[in-house]
């Protein structure tokens, strides 16, 4: 056999091979560098969960843009017709706030109980734990990559051209919400594991924070005199969520003032923000985000030290 | 050599709740309830394994065998000390642990080989290895939520030895399949060994050691009672099995019963093949005891060759001195050194009251020309 002709070799190289040390404790590098090391693993798990979300069903993974293309039109038809916002071409101006946030639900929900779902898993086969969350945050990518595909295909069809320049901006918009939904995903993964009532709390608390982020209604023309009154506005921005979902409404939707529909009186919709002040505000949040995500593999490498009695 | 796993200064405890609080509600309100306890699963374990070198862990229920096979795979993380290894590692704590039921047994190769810390393009290498070696061509792109068992096991356990790991560890997987199997995996076992690979096997059976293992740890409630030669482990493995026995039993039939000697009538342990042989096992007893003897047989490389039955031959013991002879007719070994263990089990043969390995040495000779372990004494003729 050829490998058993090559055992001397073998064994000759294996006295070269790098030692691992499983210890009490895994530093942060070494944490990213087992990551990064693993990312295949990540990329495989990606597939094969998306795969499984839509093995057997007849329409595939035409769901993952029907169901977002359902929610988008009941939403039109209740804030557009019903309750008259009077924003011109309100679709898209919602769909550009939708997919930011299909995305962060998508990845953080899933995330939530996904260590506790897999215990079988996490118990009996040795790889960092980290992936698991980030291998939903990844599927929630995939079909965020998908409804951004549809989102411009409507703007095609509505004849709604998005400001180009923008798309300079949205590489860092996008590392902002991917480097936000990975760290809040750790951690919820890691903390379910010892308060298992967390999932239904994130689903209700999440509820709660859609309507904290201007998707269905414009920041400016709502809270922003009420809140700039009472110099209050910043705390509207700690959710990163909020300047995410405005640099891809700018990007998409482009007017910050519209003439309404309904009154014929001028709108404002959007911050007026030049391109620079968007990209140095996506810029700060990035850096805070990717310290939040290095913080959150801080927290999940404490608390995963004792998985195996917890689950 | 190379030293491919070192395991130093090994310490697990864990925390044991006796009542779960995990719902928030409770933690709120109670925050304080619930007794803990700290259970010290592994206590200051440390021993190194070598390039080529296969070694069993052993130990009953609750030993921290498999604890430490986690921590060491990095399932677990040990409390304090540290475990380095050097190359690659393929763990088998539970077949299939990482499969997918709803994906084809083809993505699952590929997903629970990069699960094993394998690249792609290596699997893609080896595909078809793995799949012959699982005999499951036919199912492989079948759904894994439809396979059998068998199958299911059969294809993890292809997927864990073909990945060809500098490390492989087994934990009580080897009785997967069917006998056939079950000696391919054997026989894939020892293809390792010759490669300079490292096995690290943890079971039950003292038959497994004896026949795959160089050296054997022993661990028993968490400490590690001996590390070294797979004879002298798996009798200081038998001695804690059986401490732990008598303890167990209550006060009336706590009789402690020693083996003292094996002798010969003519004081010697040589014979020769086809010769009768007479052992005379001198045993005290503390109580008049009831029970059955029972004797084995092993070769050098650890071959049983015979144990007489199992549920042994009934004898009683008075307090005291008590000799049991064994008479064998006619000695059909060849020639060879051969080691003999006895005991005296309980009457339903499930309880071991006494155990002594390796108490004689005999030295068998042959004048034939036979070779192997036994004399048939076969007769050929052309007809």
């Amino acid at each position: 056999m050829d490998d058993a002709a090559s055992a001397p070799h073998h064994i000759a190289s294996l006295a070269d091979a790098p030692v691992r040390v499983v210890s009490a404790r895994i530093g942060l590098g070494a944490r990213l560098s087992n990551l990064w090391g693993r990312r295949e693993l990540l990329r495989n798990l990606i597939a094969s969960d998306i795969r499984i979300q839509y093995k057997g069903s007849v329409l595939g993974i035409v769901w993952s843009m029907l169901s977002p293309a359902f929610t988008l039109a009941i939403f039109d038809l209740v804030f557009s017709i019903f309750l008259k916002n009077g924003i011109p071409n309100f679709v898209i101006y919602l769909f550009a706030g939708l997919i930011v946030w299909n995305m962060f639900f998508a990845g953080v929900m899933s995330a939530t109980s996904v260590i506790v779902d897999r215990a079988g898993l996490v118990k009996k086969v040795s790889f960092p734990r980290e992936i698991l969350p980030l291998s939903n945050v990844g599927s929630a990518v995939v079909y965020f990559v998908i409804q951004l595909g549809v989102l411009l295909l409507f703007c095609g069809a509505l004849g709604h051209a998005p400001d180009w320049h923008f798309f300079l901006v949205l590489p860092v918009t996008f590392a902002c919400l991917y480097f936000f939904t990975a760290a809040l995903a750790i951690v919820m993964s890691a903390l379910t594991v010892y308060l298992r009532d967390l999932k239904h709390l994130t689903a209700v608390a999440l509820q709660l924070w859609f309507y904290l982020t201007p998707v269905v209604y414009s920041y400016e023309n709502s809270l922003a005199p009420a809140l700039h009154k009472h110099g209050l506005a910043t705390l509207y921005f700690l959710n990163p969520i909020t300047l995410i979902v405005l640099t891809f409404q700018r990007t998409f939707y482009v007017s910050s003032t519209v003439l309404s529909t309904v009154t014929h009186q001028p709108l404002n919709l959007l911050p007026t923000w030049s391109l620079g002040q968007y990209f140095e505000r996506n810029l700060a949040c990035l850096g805070a985000m990717i310290v939040l995500f290095l913080i959150a593999l801080a927290i999940f490498g404490r608390l995963e030290g004792n998985f195996e009695s917890e689950l | 050599m190379t030293t491919v796993i070192d395991v130093a200064n090994v310490n697990k405890t864990f925390k044991l709740h006796y009542e779960r609080n995990q719902s928030l509600k409770e933690r709120l309100l109670h925050p304080r309830s619930g007794r803990t306890e700290i259970f010290q699963a592994l206590q200051d374990i440390s021993f190194t394994v070598d390039a080529g070198e296969t070694v069993g862990i052993v130990g009953h229920n609750g030993s921290g065998k498999s604890t430490l096979l986690k921590c060491i795979c990095g399932v677990l993380q040990p409390t304090s000390g540290s475990i380095s290894l050097r190359g690659n590692l393929a763990a088998l704590l539970e077949l299939g642990a990482g499969f997918q039921v709803e994906l084809s047994g083809r993505d699952n190769v590929y997903l629970y080989g990069t699960m094993l810390g394998f690249s792609k393009k290596r699997i893609e290498q080896i595909f078809d290895e793995i799949v012959a070696f699982s005999e499951i061509e036919h199912f492989i792109d079948t759904q894994v939520k439809f396979y059998s068992s068998g199958m299911y096991v059969r294809l993890a356990f292809a997927v864990a030895v073909n990945v060809n790991p500098d490390i492989l560890v087994v934990d009580e997987v080897l009785a997967v399949g069917d006998e056939r199997f079950q000696a391919k995996c054997i026989d894939r076992i020892r293809r390792f060994q010759q490669e300079g690979r490292a096995i690290l096997l943890v079971t039950h059976s003292a038959d497994q050691v004896r026949a795959l293992c160089d050296r054997a740890v022993v661990l028993d409630g968490g400490k590690m009672l001996a590390n070294g030669d797979v004879a002298d482990s798996l009798r200081i493995f038998r001695d804690a099995l059986m401490q732990e026995t008598i303890a167990h039993q209550t006060e009336g039939e706590a009789a402690s019963i020693v083996v003292d000697a094996v002798t010969t009538p003519n004081g010697s342990f040589d014979v020769a093949t086809g010769a009768a042989m007479r052992f005379d096992v001198q045993l005290t007893s503390e109580t008049a005891y009831s029970g059955n003897f029972v004797m084995e047989i092993y070769s050098r490389d650890g071959v049983l060759i015979c144990r007489t039955d199992r549920q042994g031959s009934p004898v009683n013991l008075r307090p005291g001195v008590n000799v049991v002879s064994v008479e064998l007719p006619n000695v059909p070994l060849l020639d060879g050194v051969f080691d003999i263990n006895v005991g005296i089990v309980d009457e339903r043969g499930s309880n071991v009251k006494a155990w002594s390995e390796k108490v004689a040495t005999m030295q068998v000779t042959y004048g034939g020309r036979e070779g192997g372990l036994v004399e048939l004494g076969a007769l050929i003729r052309q007809q």
